[in-house]
């Protein structure tokens, strides 16, 4: 199956939804930048930022002002 | 637009003193003890608090601009200027829930791209019309070899036929955000409904299409419940 359409039936593993995906972004973006485990320490944020084009362009922004401090 | 009057240091609101200092990071710890004091102290960190988030709102904001050629420069900055103004209304109000899990910058920065990005989004689409009933299968066409495009073309029928088996607001919803590529937000606004309670409606429908086409004998790699 081709990425687009994967993309467009998104993924069934735990997604935490776009409101918890903002209260967690800080913490996972550090724990990325550090090397850190960010997806063990939280469950479903990958997955949601896989399939929320909205959250992962924040998510991207973060990661690049946050690498920059 | 109206533009809404800056906040002033008076305007935003009181910080309760809650969250323990010594745990957090130097940088963090002073920020926080800044916004807390009274005075020409707090004065002096809103203000810096404001211009880290129209950094934060302007960066934001030129990322995004290639996507919609059509806004003018003007426009945007104005934008950017009131998504710094309500980010640091967000920041002072939500203050106490920071928990020191990152640096305090990091923390802010969110709120100013959250603004930023949403009001981008909806500026952009403005006056036009979200389609909510007309999937654009065109933007699947068929590309490749002709038995890769023929299994392509059948999943997507497929697919089109699965839609009946969503409710109507499912349909509409999966139809705008995962078939047109409306932005949430944009759509959140339009449906007066909040992005989440959005983004469960398409992780359900998302699940019940995955469910019927796995009904129908299609291996749903990596998407399968």
């Amino acid at each position: 199956m081709s990425d687009d359409v994967k993309r467009l039936l998104g993924r069934a593993d735990h997604d935490i939804g776009c409101d918890a995906c903002f209260d967690e972004l800080d913490r996972y973006v550090e724990l990325e930048l550090g090397g850190g485990n960010a997806d063990a320490a939280v469950p479903g944020m990958r997955a949601h930022l896989e399939s929320c084009a909205v959250c992962r362009d924040e998510h991207d922004s973060l990661v690049a002002l946050a690498s920059a401090d | 637009m109206l533009l809404e009057p800056p906040p002033t240091v008076a305007s935003v609101p009181t910080v309760p003193a809650e969250t323990p200092l010594r745990e957090l990071d130097p940088a963090s710890r002073t920020w926080l003890a800044d916004l807390r004091a009274g005075g020409a102290r707090r004065d002096s960190a809103v203000v810096r608090l404001h211009a880290l988030l129209l950094k934060a709102a302007r960066f934001e904001i030129a990322r995004r601009r290639p996507a919609y050629p059509h806004l003018r420069g003007n426009d945007l900055d104005d934008l950017a200027q009131q998504s710094a103004d309500d980010a640091l209304v967000a920041v002072l109000a939500r203050l106490d829930e920071f928990r020191g899990l990152s640096r305090f910058t990091t923390w802010a920065y969110k709120f100013a791209l959250y603004e930023a990005g949403a009001k981008v989004r909806k500026r952009a689409w403005q006056g036009r019309e979200i389609p909510l009933d007309d999937p654009a299968w065109e933007r699947f066409a068929t590309a490749g070899s002709p038995q890769a495009g023929a299994e392509r073309s059948e999943l997507l029928a497929a697919l089109g036929e699965a839609l009946d088996a969503l409710t109507q607001h499912q349909r509409r919803v999966f139809t705008a955000l995962a078939l047109n590529e409306v932005p949430i937000d944009v759509l959140a606004e339009r449906l007066e409904t909040t992005r989440g309670a959005l983004y469960k409606t398409l992780h359900d429908a998302r699940a019940r299409l995955r469910g019927e086409l796995a009904d129908r004998g299609f291996d749903i790699e990596g998407s399968s419940e």
